[in-house]
């Protein structure tokens, strides 16, 4: 398990190092997207028009802030994150188009975003579940909010971060997959389970 | 002051402690889950978790950005006057708090998908009712995650299976939740009763500290011997892998049918929220779940 700083954009060299159980804390910019966001980017690139800002080598985060408006400004109050499972169905298609080099969220994604990191070079990292303040406090400021009409938590945040984090690598870019691991393994405890509570399975 | 005033107050007091400060007994169980886990990226987790404990203290700011859903318990002494009017006070509570703390708005009317704004609605904030003995009435809340409401179930086991079958139902459980309810989880489980009994039984469950054994010694061992199971799976802190996946099993039971042993398991994530206070008839109040941080809150 190593521990790395990174800055966005993010390189496709720098997240080619990143193996799955290493840590990770960024600083730069990080980009809030759920369902519908997802659903309206990927219309956006099917029309051929560009997203309200350029996503290369910057991180996606599933997340459905809490914030609250003082004056003109913007401030993050609770950010953890959602989970990333309900956006299985469009990240492959969106780390191809828009190169994002991180998604942050929480509970792991499957198959097909694991073969698309694996292609375009982009890792999977997981930020603790319910941990709504850590996430808040590394957010220093909220550069913009786009796609407001999709209501605050499916509206796109534009968030500058200074080491957002810890981000446990949970899909790296070779193709592993520390939750399908995890869930592997906990298939093969279960007969040492029932052998103990002396259960027939 | 009149009753409706003091329980508005005391119920809004309550509802802030429990969504800032986690209960001392959980937040020991997180520490010594961590001094524990072997795995270090569940330590990495646990880490965050505590961290984002103590921030949430400071800031006092709530711990996780769901707030749940708002369920009141309440124990009411028979001689207590003015009960009819508590359910309206808990409710201007419930609003206020969700402005002032503040809480997400996380009551849904399921039929036209709308947010109330304010987390009340229909039969929301839920509220159990007991009748005691005597003239206080106790007050507990607790604020249940929508991540780890998810995976609760219910379940009808073979009779004949007897507890085995129970052990089997909540392994698997817990297998099928994976990192879905945010895990470390407490799980609150009960058999019996029937269907609906049994899953109110094991929510209620929750409510009971981590230190604090089942006074059955021999449901204390179960107990003991379903968390042992549950965390050889591996699972570990957010499905990460590690051996810290439960920390606490509380078991209840009623009466069964003769042929029917219902089976309920519900899930709690490691912000396990939930406050109590009793009001005595001389009109001291007793903050039971967060002394210490009482006089900080009010
Ligand atoms: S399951 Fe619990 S800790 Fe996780 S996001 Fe929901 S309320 Fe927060």
């Amino acid at each position: 398990m190593a521990i790395y700083h990174l800055k966005t954009p993010i390189s496709e060299e720098e997240i080619r190092k990143l193996k799955v159980n290493d840590v990770i804390f960024i600083t730069g910019t990080i980009v809030t997207a759920r369902d519908q966001a997802h659903r309206r980017a990927l219309e956006y690139a099917k029309q051929g028009k560009n997203l309200p800002i350029n996503l290369d080598g910057l991180a996606l985060f599933h997340c459905g802030p809490v914030v609250k408006k003082e004056g003109e400004k913007w401030i993050a109050v609770a950010a953890g994150p959602t989970t990333s499972t309900r956006m299985d169905i469009f990240e492959d298609e969106f780390i191809k188009n828009f190169k994002v080099r991180v998604v942050i969220g929480k509970g792991g994604m499957g198959k097909k975003t694991t073969d698309a990191m694996a292609k375009y070079g982009a890792v999977y990292g997981a930020f603790t579940g319910g941990a709504a303040i850590l996430a808040a406090k590394a957010i220093k400021s909220i550069k913009s909010v786009e796609w407001l009409d999709l209501g605050t938590p499916e509206a796109m945040w534009i968030f500058e971060v200074e080491d957002f984090g810890p981000l446990a690598v949970a899909i790296d870019s070779h193709g592993n997959n520390l939750f399908l691991d995890v869930q592997k393994k906990v298939e093969e405890n279960r007969q040492k389970i029932y052998e103990k509570l002396g259960l027939s399975s | 002051m009149e009753i409706e005033k003091i329980v508005e107050n005391v119920a809004f007091n309550i509802l802030k402690q429990a969504v800032i400060y986690l209960p001392e007994d959980v937040k020991q169980a997180l520490k010594k889950a961590y001094d524990e886990e072997t795995s270090e990226t569940g330590r990495t987790q646990l880490k965050a978790i505590l961290d984002n404990i103590e921030l949430a203290e400071k800031y006092q700011a709530p711990i996780c950005q769901d707030t749940g859903t708002i369920i009141f318990y309440i124990k009411a002494g028979s001689e207590v006057k003015g009960l009819e009017k508590i359910e309206k006070a808990l409710i201007n509570a419930t609003r206020k708090a969700t402005k002032q703390v503040p809480l997400r708005p996380n009551a849904v009317d399921p039929f036209t998908q709308k947010n109330s704004g304010d987390n009340t609605g229909r039969l929301i904030p839920f509220i159990n009712w007991e009748i005691v003995p005597g003239n206080s009435l106790e007050l507990t809340v607790m604020t249940k995650g929508g991540g780890s409401e998810n995976v609760c179930v219910t379940g009808m086991l073979v009779p004949g299976e007897g507890i085995n079958g129970l052990k089997r139902f909540v392994v698997e459980a817990v297998i099928k939740a994976g990192s879905k309810p945010c895990p470390p989880n407490i799980l609150g489980v009960a058999i019996g009763g029937g269907a609906d009994i049994s899953m109110k039984l094991a929510k209620k469950a929750l409510l009971r500290p981590l230190n604090e054994p089942n006074p059955d010694a021999e449901i204390a061992k179960l107990e003991k011997e379903i968390l042992e199971a549950v965390n050889m799976t591996g699972i570990g802190p957010m499905g990460l892998g590690g051996k810290t996946t439960v920390l606490g099993v509380n078991i209840d039971y009623a009466y069964r049918h003769p042929a029917s042993f219902p089976a309920a398991v519900a899930f709690n994530c490691w912000a396990a929220r939930r406050a109590s206070a009793r009001i005595n008839a001389d009109g001291i109040i007793e903050y039971l779940t967060h002394k210490k941080k009482a006089g900080e809150v009010i």
